[in-house]
């Protein structure tokens, strides 16, 4: 069944032997014939397993279709399969730069299901990582996306803040990208001694280091030239394919859960958004600049506020949600991430439907890819922030 | 009428001797081609280990620390990498075109070395047409490029080939202005004539020597945003332009051929900036109107001891990396241009201000 002759003919270029044939385009002439390229699965723009075909005509692309699925793990259908407590180290895993906010959103189901009274303290300690989680996703995306318009330096330096934070989250939870911190009633443990001390200062060295961002990156001018205007969004295509998060942000659009429908403590303290005006690259970034200032500013807050108290609940031996659904969405760092929690009572949920931020913002893409130039292209790709295990699942 | 043939002969070959010609003909081939080859291979790697270690420095980190004492046998160790991997080529490669396209890229850069002035006497040959060969032998590497983009097969290489073809035809104009500007002003084309120049230029209505970049700052510009475009170095390097084009027309290379490229670029940065220094920054003189230990002749440039001689050297390889060490400065600060662009700055800045500023340098040159 599986000959060489089968394979020969499945891929004529791979058997060394045959005749290769080559695509011709045009007739020879002088005629400009359209010209598709194929961009991912493996490239250095996309940063995963992301394809888009791009239909050029020279340099201009006049169509995009992106191909998804090549890391599609199966994430929905794993949670049936395991424990309330056991999908927190699952989800975690299909947006592994916000792990933290993606355990966040099951736990507040699971919890809402049981109807369960979180202690105070978990909650504060919640948004303390949540927002951790945020910074530390946000200077993952300055980096590469200067990485994507030909600039080096930010990365390295994305990745010095990075390593401090990451740091600090492992002294509390243990792991340094898949934190595994929550399980349903609050957290596992408790803050390390010393934690707040820490965190305190860790905010004071960023809140110093951000502005350098600032400088190097959006007061550029070859950055400015490269992005103002590249890709506009408007706010009503935004809001039709579902866009979230810093992306919808840079159309105008206040849309934040934790403004609009506050979880946790969000209620308690100010949440600052920041929007942009004409939706285009240029604004998609400051936006994502905007909104490490912005969490920098809650994490401030949270510390004062930071109360004492014990930090989960006696659990059962088992977790059994009752029979019933429930929906639950959070501001992730790339947008809103909802779950969509069914349970037949038993001790696995009976269907978990994720709604991720990536998987929504990626559906702009062709809209917003038509009549560029290929490397506005990679300027649009970089700047719709989407991490591409959260698109696949 | 013979004779007069000669004479111009001679004069059109060489204009002043050469340390390394020596009486027997074969000898001094021998002599001057080491000198070429040996400036070509070992030069560029001082400067690619520089750029490792200032890139490291800037980012936070500290480059290569294993290879040699401080890392900096790196890029020896690269080429031996380089050697020892599969020779790949596509099978829908045009096989001779893309065998020859690299060696086609490279060899200009060999070539230019020849007429390169280190110091006093140390260079291969001082043509009466220097600055001309220079530039007309560095735009052969396009074809070579342009070969490898086309030959490769791929859409990528394709797209990188075209665009390198477009950025070095717009930029090898505002370069050639700017050069021309300099012959106008030094009233040669030969470059050892042209550092001799410099050592004699005077302000106008001072006694204050200075060298060409002061009069010609713009000239001096303008040369040195083409040669970066020339050389695809960022933030001009849409042709490799990775995050967009894989890695350009380099894209399908792999090995010995796609080191010959990477040492073609290393060479070109250190060509450019050998020229830029030649040209603007007064070739082997420490400082204007300060003549070399040991020299006199014209200006204090010529006619040296060891001492001189070698001082000279030193301070050219010393002015051609803090040339490069700008080059790697702008590399790690900037963003890509887009290629547009690019297009837009070489037509309507770079050219017509190349134009004003030849025009200016003339009129300049026969008032005062």
């Amino acid at each position: 069944m599986s000959d060489l002759s089968t394979r020969e003919r499945i891929h004529p270029g791979t058997a060394p032997g045959e005749d290769f044939h080559l695509e011709i385009i045009g007739d020879g002439d002088f005629d400009t014939a359209e010209m598709s390229l194929s961009i991912g699965p493996a490239h250095p723009a996309t940063h995963g397993v992301f394809r888009i075909v791009l239909d050029m005509d020279g340099e201009r692309v006049i169509g995009a279709r992106p191909v998804i699925g090549y890391m599609h793990r199966g994430f929905e259908k794993l949670a049936e399969y395991r424990d309330f407590r056991q999908i927190m180290a699952l989800v975690n895993r299909h947006d592994w730069l916000s792990g933290f906010s993606n355990e966040l959103g099951v736990a507040l189901a699971v919890e809402q299901m049981l109807e369960m009274e979180v202690p105070d303290r978990a909650q504060w300690i919640r948004m303390l990582i949540a927002e951790w989680n945020r910074v530390l996703n946000h200077l993952m995306f300055i980096g590469s996306f200067a990485i994507e318009l030909g600039a080096i330096t930010p990365m390295f330096y994305a990745f010095r803040e990075r390593e401090d934070i990451q740091h600090l989250l492992e002294s509390a939870t243990g792991g340094r990208l898949h934190f595994t911190y929550n399980q349903p009633g609050g957290l596992k443990i408790d803050l390390p001694k010393g934690f707040m001390q820490q965190s305190v200062d860790l905010l004071a060295q960023l809140r110093k280091r951000t502005p350098d961002f600032t400088d190097l990156i959006l007061g550029n001018e070859i950055f400015q030239a490269r992005t103002k205007g590249v890709g506009p969004l408007p706010a009503d295509v935004a809001l039709s394919y579902g866009v979230t998060g810093p992306t919808l942000h840079a159309t105008g659009v206040p849309e934040d859960s934790r403004v609009t429908e506050p979880y946790l403590k969000y209620d308690e303290v100010d949440v600052h958004v920041p929007l942009g005006e004409n939706g285009d690259s240029f604004d998609r970034f400051s936006c994502l600049l905007g909104r490490i200032d912005a969490s920098l500013d809650i994490i401030q807050q949270i510390h004062d506020h930071m109360p004492a108290g014990p930090v989960n609940q006696k659990l059962p031996k088992m977790v059994k949600a009752p029979e019933g659904s429930t929906y639950v969405r959070t501001e992730n760092p790339l947008g809103q991430l909802g779950y969509w929690l069914e349970s037949d009572g038993g001790r696995t949920p009976w269907r978990l439907k994720m709604r991720t931020p990536s998987f929504s913002n990626v559906q702009a893409i062709p809209y917003l890819l038509n009549g560029v130039l290929v490397p506005d292209a990679v300027a649009v790709l970089g700047s719709v922030f989407f991490v591409v295990g959260d698109i696949d699942r | 009428m013979t004779d007069l043939v000669l004479e111009q002969a001679v004069t059109f070959a060489a204009q002043s001797a050469s340390l390394l010609t020596f009486d027997s003909f074969l000898l001094s081939v021998a002599a001057k081609i080491a000198f070429a080859l040996g400036l070509f291979f070992v030069v560029p790697l001082v400067g690619g280990y520089m750029e490792h270690k200032v890139m490291a420095r800037m980012q936070h980190r500290r480059g290569p620390v294993e290879a040699g004492p401080f890392g900096s046998l790196q890029l020896v160790a690269d080429g031996i990498k380089f050697i020892q991997k599969e020779d790949i080529i596509p099978r829908a490669a045009d096989k001779w075109v893309f065998a020859a396209a690299p060696g086609v890229a490279l060899v200009p850069g060999m070539l230019i070395f020849l007429v390169i002035p280190l110091g006093p006497g140390v260079f291969a040959l001082d043509l009466e047409l220097g600055l001309f060969y220079a530039l007309a032998i560095s735009s052969i590497s396009v074809l070579g490029i342009l070969m490898g983009g086309w030959a490769s097969a791929n859409k990528f290489s394709l797209i990188g080939g075209l665009r390198a073809g477009g950025q070095l035809i717009a930029y090898e104009l505002p370069l050639i202005l700017a050069a021309i500007t300099v012959a106008v002003q030094a009233q040669t084309l030969s470059l050892v004539g042209i550092v001799e120049a410099q050592s004699t230029f005077m302000l106008p209505g001072t006694d204050i020597n200075v060298w060409f970049v002061f009069p010609q700052i713009i000239g001096f510009g303008i040369f040195f945003i083409a040669a970066m475009a020339e050389l695809s170095r960022p933030p001009f390097d849409m042709p490799i332009a990775d995050s967009e084009l894989v890695f350009g027309y380099m894209t399908e290379y792999t090995g010995i051929k796609f080191a010959m490229f990477l040492l073609t670029e290393y060479g070109g940065m250190i060509i450019m900036s050998a020229l830029m220094v030649v040209l603007y920054l007064g070739g082997w003189q420490l400082l204007p109107g300060v003549p070399l230990p040991g020299c006199d002749g014209a200006g204090g440039l010529f006619d040296c001891g060891w001492l001189g001689t070698l001082a000279g050297v030193g301070i050219t390889l010393g002015k051609i990396m803090a040339l490069v060490f700008v080059m790697v400065w702008l590399r790690v600060a900037y963003p890509r241009l887009r290629e547009d662009q690019l297009q837009r700055m070489a037509w309507i800045v770079l050219v017509p201000l190349a134009l004003l500023n030849l025009a200016v340098v003339t009129v300049a040159k026969v008032v005062f």
